[in-house]
């Protein structure tokens, strides 16, 4: 028996080993490709074009000066424009989903079970099934190149809706709303007062993730903005591709790179926590 | 809706549920639901432009997808290429990518094993998730290209010849493609099936362990069974999302799904009409199978998740 014990825990502790060495290289994996990126970053195109080194070069700020200023891909800008459509998609997509669910969630009328029905129903509808309509409208109307047309659409996310739907469900006593309006609140108040609130930890993770998402969106920004002035990042990432690579600043390409993730990067490192925790609970539960 | 109760009254206030879903809704119509509508409208229209001179819009019935299936000259129907060419590479990324999560995903739950420093590993295996994968794209593009770092180490190593190209060979553009896809998903799949495993009952760990039951047993007998349902969630929804695949193949071969069109996914030929000849027609036809595909798929799932709940 205990011998048998013995074998066991051998058993367990090189299963263990196994398993801490898979993980350490799948880690190692994932980090490698940012590591040689944020090294290649610091490093002039001659150092380049020497071949790889784990050294970094020493010539990160030169790099970064020059990317920031080159006159063709405007990075700042570009950066810029994302902020704009980032920031203005994750507000937008946020409160508009909260308000929508305390709707849904607190109100009795008719048609409130077929609205949440059709919601649910929108869900899966691929976004690229709406491109093209969306791209012929925004050039009969002369909206191409306009920041807002990405940001509005944000207003009407159904699956954000479905996460703060279920957050409600979840956090929200109904008792809390009834009080509220014995003291003579409005509906409206009650909700940007009351509501809100309560709704901080789901707004905060949803506005990460929408942040995220329309930083990184490059399929629609990308048939829609045309003119250098307007453009977002990932769009500039895209064009660097279809240029004559040659003539490249090596040092310089890594720096556009880095630019592109780097915002995305800080926020994570920061939040990282909750990014995580949002993740199962925002799609697991349905 | 059962916790309201009678006394609340809530019936006087249902206009303040119009007032609040009235944006929602009015948004969703104009910049959502119209221009889908108009995307199926489109696809029984010749509308397109060549040069500078506008074709159509003419009513054309069902031309755009009789075009869309005939065979090309080389006798392929172009779409179905692009169809295999995305399902293709999904595979590639998506049969590592859940093997790996799910083994992690056993590992990091198993009470046993005791796996340390699970949050700081999370972390890292979910960050590429949030990567531009458009810059990721071309960080991988930079560094696999004949200039890049990676060729001279492995032509030094002898893995490789110096006469190969990662961008004019099928396997090597889309087992990049594929390995842009595992790395970006693994972390999440691993999180979403952590958290299947953590909400299964674990007095049924324990007494299958006191029964006896080897960790395989225990694993194709108690895990996987009571893990269906979001194994299935997650493995269509990964599907889903690889049919949209456009990101990754179009900036590592920029937008020409080169060799030989080998990589070009379906959106990657969408994207081509809409973006060079804005031809909505056949863009709307391509569409509306997609949408036709995907809705079969969210079929399945939310089948499969009712069944198991029921």
């Amino acid at each position: 028996m205990n011998k048998k014990n013995k074998i066991a825990s051998i058993q367990l502790t090189l299963l263990r080993i196994l398993v801490y060495a898979v993980i350490i290289l799948l880690c190692f994996l994932c980090l490698f490709f940012f590591v040689m990126l944020i090294i290649n970053a610091s490093r002039t195109n001659n150092q380049l074009q020497r071949g790889f080194t784990l050294i970094p070069g020493g010539h990160f700020i030169y790099n970064f000066k020059n990317a920031f200023t080159d006159s063709s891909i405007q990075i700042p800008r570009g950066m810029v424009n994302s902020f704009i459509v980032a920031a203005g998609s994750a507000i937008c997509t946020t409160y508009f989903s909260a308000l929508t669910a305390y709707g849904i969630y607190v109100y009795n009328f008719k048609l409130k079970k077929l609205a949440y029905t059709f919601i649910i129903a929108v869900m899966m509808i691929p976004t690229q099934v709406s491109a093209v309509g969306f791209v012929q409208l925004a050039y009969k109307y002369g909206l191409n190149n306009k920041l807002w047309v990405l940001i509005v659409p944000s207003i009407a996310a159904p699956a954000v809706f479905f996460y703060m739907y279920q957050y409600l469900k979840a956090t929200l006593p109904l008792d809390i709303v009834e009080a509220s309006r014995i003291d003579g609140s409005s509906e409206f108040v009650t909700f940007n007062k009351i509501v809100l609130p309560i709704m901080k930890p789901a707004i905060a993770v949803q506005m990460i993730f929408s942040f995220v998402a329309a930083w990184n969106n490059y399929f629609l920004p990308a048939l829609l903005l045309t003119s250098s002035d307007k453009k977002t990042v990932p769009i500039m990432i895209a064009q660097l591709r279809s240029a004559d690579y040659s003539k490249f600043d090596m040092g310089k390409v890594y720096m556009f790179i880095l630019l592109a993730i780097l915002p995305v990067i800080v926020v994570y490192i920061f939040l990282s926590k909750s990014i995580i925790k949002g993740v199962t609970s925002g799609s697991v539960k349905g | 809706m059962k916790d309201n109760k009678p006394k609340v009254k809530s019936i006087s206030y249902a206009k303040w549920g119009y007032i609040f879903i009235i944006p929602f809704f009015l948004v969703y119509f104009i910049f959502t639901f119209y221009p889908q509508v108009l995307t199926f409208y489109n696809s029984f229209f010749e509308n397109f432009r060549d040069g500078l001179t506008q074709i159509g819009p003419r009513f054309v019935g069902f031309d755009n997808y009789k075009a869309l299936l005939t065979p090309s000259d080389s006798g392929t129907i172009d779409i179905l290429k692009y169809f295999g060419n995305t399902i293709i590479m999904w595979i590639m990324g998506a049969v590592p990518q859940f093997v790996i999560a799910l083994l992690l995903a056993v590992f990091f739950t198993n009470t046993r094993l005791n796996i340390k420093g699970q949050g700081i590993m999370k972390t890292v295996i979910y960050m590429p998730n949030l990567i531009m994968a458009s810059a990721f794209s071309m960080l991988f593009y930079t560094l696999f290209s004949n200039v890049g770092p990676i060729k001279p180490l492995l032509v030094q190593t002898g893995i490789i010849d110096q006469s190969f190209d990662f961008f004019f060979t099928t396997i090597s553009v889309r087992g990049l493609v594929a390995t842009l896809n595992f790395l970006m998903w693994f972390g999440n799949t691993t999180i979403l099936l952590m958290a299947g495993i953590q909400a299964i009952d674990e007095s049924l760990f324990e007494s299958a362990r006191l029964d006896g039951a080897s960790s395989t047993r225990v694993f194709f007998n108690i895990t996987m069974p009571l893990l269906k349902p979001i194994f299935v969630y997650t493995f269509i929804t990964s599907m889903i999302g690889g049919l949209q695949m456009f990101d990754v193949p179009s900036v590592l071969t920029n937008a020409k799904g080169t060799p030989n069109r080998t990589v070009m996914t379906v959106i990657m030929y969408l994207n081509n009409y809409l973006g060079g000849s804005n031809n909505y027609g056949m863009a709307g036809a391509i569409s509306v199978i997609l949408f036709i595909v995907t809705a079969i798929l969210s079929i399945i799932v939310f089948k499969t998740i009712d069944r198991d709940k029921g």
